[in-house]
């Protein structure tokens, strides 16, 4: 396999003098060019593995943020108190750089995959917590005043009727958390846990690689964003009705 | 390839970074030249907080502006809601890579790519902000016979204080995280500790994580505390 940054570093040092001569029989990574097509046709196998770990980097850790803010929000609508607690501790969690929470666990967790998926979870929670916490605050007072006069236990309460109705809030948040989690999961590269961040560090000054990396992120993010909005809707029929 | 990151397992200690942060240690490929130390550290914190602060008043000049006028309009929400979730999907990696490709180095361009990484959040949220303030508030703006320039700047824009500073918050964050690989695009930040490695060691990279989570922790409860000020006395009491 043909190394791209060689050839960059070789278009570097002697391209006036190569192009001069004769640029059309130089491969395109040798130029300056942003993109070359045919490099990518060919090489595009090359960001397979990387998109499946990035994949499972992503599932993974929101998965286990999910399970964790949901878990604390379920808490803090039992116990008013813990709100405020709760919202600042995950707020400070959220405000720390991701690269910077993968260093600061190194010597807890050793580099690696783990770090990585513990960091971006960590993310994960503020933006989860809060919009659950929204969305079972918007439930109408009215509608649980009902549930409790047909005779429905606070725990039946909570799960037929106010997560329901919370569902639209707890998607928009489970579906930001994801979206930025593609994006930041690059990063983890630096981790050494592997991803969509890894070619693209191998190679940071090879044009057509930054897009190639960049842009399979940038879709994989589309993607779950569209699933998740699709599932939403899927959950909530009532809203469509409302809607139409 | 030997591109790639540091791969050798780091033991640091909190005890190293702390003396990493304080006095120069020896390092293994400069030398004999010392790396680290309290002089280092001022100085790359102080090109970090230039390059954000530049960063984000770009954005403030860019996404201000438009989320206002759209949010006092009240058109361009599909607009407003596309730019957020664009935003969120841009890998901050790939992005510095990119411009530092296509326009190059340095610090002009590392800031217009922080912008892009800070617009969206306070676009989208200026235009929330406004939007959603009553109806009946403007009116009664009106009724007394504000301006429409006077109705924005004495109602619509104190009610949305609170969420245009989150989406002002959200950004910083953004901005401060991704000011830290700015070092890949010929800016030395406080992350040159955490990307170099084999330059600093396991105590440098260990320093430059507390260091970059401390700033961040900064711009945060400054631009909350800044929101406190800016915020009136009665929509204090009200959240209270």
């Amino acid at each position: 396999m043909i190394n791209p940054g060689l050839f960059a570093a070789v278009g570097e040092v002697g391209k006036g003098f190569i192009q001069e001569r004769d640029s059309s029989s130089l491969p395109c990574q040798a130029t300056d060019k942003l993109f070359c097509f045919d490099w990518a046709k060919e090489n595009i196998d090359r960001y397979g593995t990387p998109t499946v770990q990035h994949l499972e980097l992503v599932v993974f850790s929101v998965l286990i943020g999910f399970v964790f803010a949901f878990a604390l929000a379920l808490l803090a609508h039992r116990r008013r108190w813990l709100r405020t607690p709760l919202l600042a501790v995950t707020g400070v969690l959220f405000t720390i750089p991701s690269i910077a929470f993968f260093f600061l666990l190194l010597p807890i967790t050793g580099r690696g995959r783990d770090t990585a998926i513990i960091a971006l979870a960590v993310y994960t929670l503020q933006i989860i917590y809060r919009n659950t916490m929204t969305g079972l605050a918007n439930v109408p007072e009215s509608v649980k005043d009902a549930a409790r006069g047909v005779g429905m236990t606070d725990r039946q309460i909570l799960w037929r009727v106010e997560l329901r109705l919370a569902t639209p809030e707890i998607f928009a948040g489970l579906q930001i958390a994801t979206v930025s989690t593609v994006a930041i999961a690059t990063l983890a590269v630096f981790a050494g846990g592997g991803g969509l961040g890894k070619p693209l560090y191998e190679h940071i000054n090879f044009g057509t690689n930054i897009i190639l990396s960049g842009g399979i992120a940038i879709l994989m993010a589309i993607a779950f964003g569209v699933l998740l909005f699709v599932t939403q809707r899927l959950l909530t029929p009532w809203r469509r009705a409302e809607a139409s | 390839m030997t591109g790639g990151p540091p791969t050798a397992p780091p033991l640091a200690s909190i005890q190293g970074a702390i003396e990493f942060i304080f006095s120069p240690q020896s390092s293994n490929v400069t030398g004999g030249k010392k790396v680290g130390g309290i002089d280092q550290v001022i100085e790359l914190t102080v090109n970090q907080i230039e390059l954000s602060v530049l960063a984000l008043l770009l954005s403030l000049l860019v996404a201000l502006p438009i989320g206002l006028y759209l949010g006092h309009k009240g058109v361009g929400e599909l607009f407003a809601t596309a730019i957020a979730n664009a935003g969120r999907a841009v890998p901050e990696l790939a992005l510095i890579a990119f411009m530092a490709a296509a326009i190059g180095v340095g610090v002009l361009n590392l800031t217009i790519a922080l912008a892009v990484l800070g617009i969206p959040p306070i676009l989208a949220n200026t235009f929330v902000g406004i939007h959603q303030v009553d109806r009946a508030s403007v009116d009664a703006g009106r009724g007394i016979g504000m301006s429409e320039f006077e109705i924005l700047r004495k109602v619509e824009i104190p009610l949305a204080i609170p969420t245009i500073f989150t989406g002002i918050r959200g950004a910083a964050i953004a901005i401060v995280a991704t000011a830290t690989i700015a070092p890949l695009a010929g800016v030395l930040t406080l992350g040159d500790f955490i990307i170099n490695q084999n330059v600093y060691g396991d105590s440098g990279v260990l320093a430059g994580a507390i260091l970059v989570s401390l700033l961040a922790l900064a711009f945060e409860f400054s631009l909350a505390g800044l929101q406190r000020l800016l915020t009136s006395q009665g929509l204090r009491l009200k959240s209270a």
